[in-house]
């Protein structure tokens, strides 16, 4: 039961209605093959609604925005910027430095994306810099220089900590004195943007129903309503059903009222959510696209290329800190060398399961993919313990999907693009 | 002067930092008065435990497809003959060179199809070779568990699926190291393993010269040549992607006799990107490589490795320095090559 916002729907899509449904799953084939694995999955894990819902609103608390921040480099035509690790990065230092000066809660929290910012903006740059000398190798060079960087970043905690940078703090640093803790607990920030406030799932389903059939009803009676009337009313239908559903819940003293939804928090996934949208309306947005869609071209109509590249890494990095500060304050503390190695493939899994691929990625994709990749990854343990008896074997399967996804679309890209240079040769 | 700076453009940047790095840490280990023959014994053990491995990335490099990032692959069919020859009760001799027959025939599968794969991906097999990789390894995970292996040695004494190390010391451990070892001055010398990697070498080498292999280096170097001179491209590829494959087989196995662990799980995961550092160090881009900078290159990185670990326990008390030194010196090399090839567009 996901809230269904309007900006999901991503703008240019043909109306839903039946002849084209066909098409539509053939189009979305592998998002509905995973709509399939998270039923199964969730049906053979036993799991009750309101504990997957509960677990799932934390985990897109956590992730979004990191998914988010891929969609521009993507537009740009850079591909799946795994580089994002280097901004998740930069707000650990962050992180670090706001709890060794004791800042807590929401100054704290404020503090750090004010020192993060900075970071991500040079680090962003750099990356930038370098992919525009690495031209069509981007996505491997991305991910390089996000290893890369995770040795620069342990050389700086590890051992520049304690030694060249004079920092004396025992909650902090390891016995010797000398490095980063491997977990440091932060205490100050921990649920600081969360916790501000919270509603019931189904109130908030009740709000989210009653807004989507207001709007769309309201768009649908306009004098200058866009051609697809269908599709407004089938989203307030939804909103509805959505508001009805929420309101027999709230009162039929359901465990789901008990699940609280952090409603700043997700007010700012949905603020990047519309910067997002808004950026690709704007002329730099227009200039993302030609760049992404041909170089020369883009240069030949006046196009600094190398700067708009190099904008669009940039944006994604600040976007990534900004994630992983929302990740962390969410979690509560930080596995100071592993809390950013992964997120690059799950963000990126992520978008691809909900349908995108490396030249096309959109916000709808983005939120559709969180929601079932976090369901799957959820579940997936406790479907391998009761399916066959041992909760490993769902983690392994669990992983496989996630690598084997991201291998898949970069197959199947570089596949139809070699194919479209043969044709071109042809010709 | 001239010859010097000459010098200094042949190696690069990043090689010419790599290699002033290791100089320092061989200065170093002699300030601090460590034993230097114990460091080029191990170095010398290291080199010729990777040595094959390193050599898979050859065949990749020279047929086109690039360093071979999919390693991991050759290595999951490496390990499969492995287990086969514990299955099997083997030791001793018997029990290594059964190791390897085994894997052939899968290594070879499995590059054909990985090459076949790789033929319709050109331009960004880099990437790809990672990710199939990582998917392979992870999706063997599932493998290592189920697989119907009953050797008491290798499974797990309650509950399901293999060991993450399996010991070798009833097995085959360190024969290949062992077999006419000699020690002069402290310094031990592991005749067997090195000849090995010598052989294997020289086989490649021979294999370059040969008809076949000049066609496939002359796929490598330029396409249009290969097509106007009518060779054919994807055959020589796969041919490439098959012999690496089969030599990251049989140089997991080398690996593991002198290691005296066989390690599954998420083990083979990075072994790729080891053996491309490796070889990047030695001299090579990920379009030109040749014999030389695969033994070159090996021996500089695992001696970067041997000795960097004792110096950086003496300069200062911290775990995990050599460990971030390898990250740092092995990404960057990759880094520094990725900038080379020059943009594409």
């Amino acid at each position: 039961m996901s809230t269904k916002l309007p900006i999901q729907m991503p703008p240019g899509r043909r109306p839903l209605d039946l002849n084209s449904l066909k098409s539509f799953l053939l189009d979305n084939m592998v998002t509905a093959m995973f709509v399939v694995i998270c039923l199964v999955g969730w049906s053979l894990s036993g799991l009750s609604a309101p504990f997957v819902v509960n677990d799932l609103i934390s985990r897109l608390a956590r992730n979004s925005l990191l998914v988010l921040a891929l969609l521009i480099p993507v537009m740009a035509g850079m591909g799946l910027n795994f580089a994002i690790t280097l901004g998740a990065m930069s707000a650990q230092f962050a992180v670090i430095t706001v709890t060794h000066f004791k800042v807590g809660g929401i100054p704290g929290f404020l503090l750090a994306v004010v020192l993060s910012t900075p970071i991500a903006i040079f680090i962003g740059i750099l990356v930038g810099k370098l992919l525009n000398k690495t031209r069509g190798q981007e996505m491997i060079t991305s991910m390089i220089t996000g290893f890369f960087a995770s040795g620069v970043y342990m050389l700086i905690l590890l051992v520049l900590v304690g030694t060249l940078i004079p920092l004396k703090n025992p909650d902090l640093l390891l016995g010797s004195g000398v490095g980063i803790k491997n977990t440091v607990d932060l205490i100050a920030i921990s649920g600081s943007m969360d916790n501000i406030y919270k509603i019931s799932v189904p109130i908030a389903g009740l709000v989210a129903g009653l807004a989507l059939l207001l709007l769309n009803t309201w768009r649908f009676l306009r004098p200058h309503a866009p051609s697809a009337k269908n599709r407004l009313l089938v989203y307030a239908g939804g909103g509805l059903l959505l508001a009805a559903v929420s309101a027999i819940t709230l009162f039929s003293g359901s465990l789901m009222n008990n699940v609280k939804i952090p409603v700043i928090t997700f007010g700012i996934i949905a603020l990047g959510c519309l910067f997002i949208d808004f950026i690709s309306r704007t002329k730099l947005g227009q200039d993302f696209k030609t760049v992404g869609q041909d170089q020369h071209v883009a240069r030949v109509s006046g196009i600094n290329v190398d700067k708009t590249r190099i904008l669009a890494i940039t944006i994604s990095t600040v976007m990534a800190a900004w994630g992983q500060l929302m990740l962390l304050q969410n979690m509560g503390n930080l596995s100071t060398y592993d809390s950013h190695t992964a997120v690059g493939t799950f963000a990126i899994a992520a978008l691809l399961i909900g349908g995108a691929s490396v030249t096309k990625a959109t916000v709808g994709q983005a939120l559709v993919g969180l929601v079932l990749f976090h369901t799957l990854f959820m579940v997936s343990p406790f479907a391998g313990k009761n399916l066959l008896g041992d909760a490993q074997l769902g983690e392994f399967f669990r992983s496989f999907v996630a690598y084997g996804i991201i291998a898949v679309s970069l197959v199947m890209h570089a596949w139809k693009r070699s194919r479209d240079i043969k044709k071109k040769l042809q010709e | 002067m001239p010859m010097l700076k000459q010098m200094y453009t042949n190696l690069g940047v990043a090689r010419a930092i790599i290699i002033g790095f290791l100089l320092t840490l061989v200065v170093l280990a002699a300030v601090y008065d460590l034993d230097l023959a114990e460091l080029a014994s191990s170095s010398l053990v290291r080199t010729g435990m990777n040595g094959v491995l390193v050599l898979a990335m050859l065949p990749g490099i020279v047929s086109g497809i690039g360093p071979n990032f999919g390693l991991p692959l050759g290595v999951i069919c490496g390990l499969l003959g492995s287990l086969l020859s514990i299955e099997f009760d083997l030791t001793g001799f018997p029990a290594l060179v059964v190791s390897m027959l085994a894997s052939i025939p899968l290594a070879v599968a499995t590059g054909a199809i990985y090459g076949w794969l790789l033929n319709r991906v050109k331009g960004s097999e880099m990437m790809i070779a990672t990710y199939v990789g990582f998917s392979v390894v992870s999706l063997m995970n599932l493998g290592w568990t189920l697989l119907p292996f009953r050797s008491p040695e290798m499974k797990w004494p309650i509950g399901r699926g293999l060991r993450v190390t399996i010991s070798l010391a009833e097995r085959y451990e360190k024969v290949l190291d062992k077999l006419w070892a000699f020690e002069i001055g402290g310094l031990r010398v592991p005749t067997g393993l090195l000849l090995a990697f010598a052989v294997a070498c020289l086989a490649i080498w021979l294999f370059l010269r040969s008809k076949t292999g000049l066609a496939m280096k002359a796929v490598g170097d330029s396409k249009q040549f290969a097509l106007a001179s009518g060779l054919n491209v994807d055959k020589n590829r796969m041919l490439g992607t098959i012999l690496s494959t089969v030599l990251g087989a049989i140089g997991i196995v080398v690996f593991h006799q002198s290691y005296g662990f066989i390690q599954i799980y998420e083990a083979p995961m990075w072994m790729g990107f080891t053996a491309v550092a490796a070889i990047l160090i030695g001299g090579a881009t990920v379009r030109k490589a040749n014999i030389t900078h695969v033994i070159l290159g090996c021996f500089l990185f695992q001696s970067l490795l041997v000795i960097s670990l004792p110096v950086a326990n003496r300069i200062i008390n911290v775990g995990g320095v050599a460990e971030v030194a390898r990250i740092i010196v092995s990404n960057g090399i990759i880094l520094y090559a990725l900038t080379q090839v020059g943009g594409a567009d």
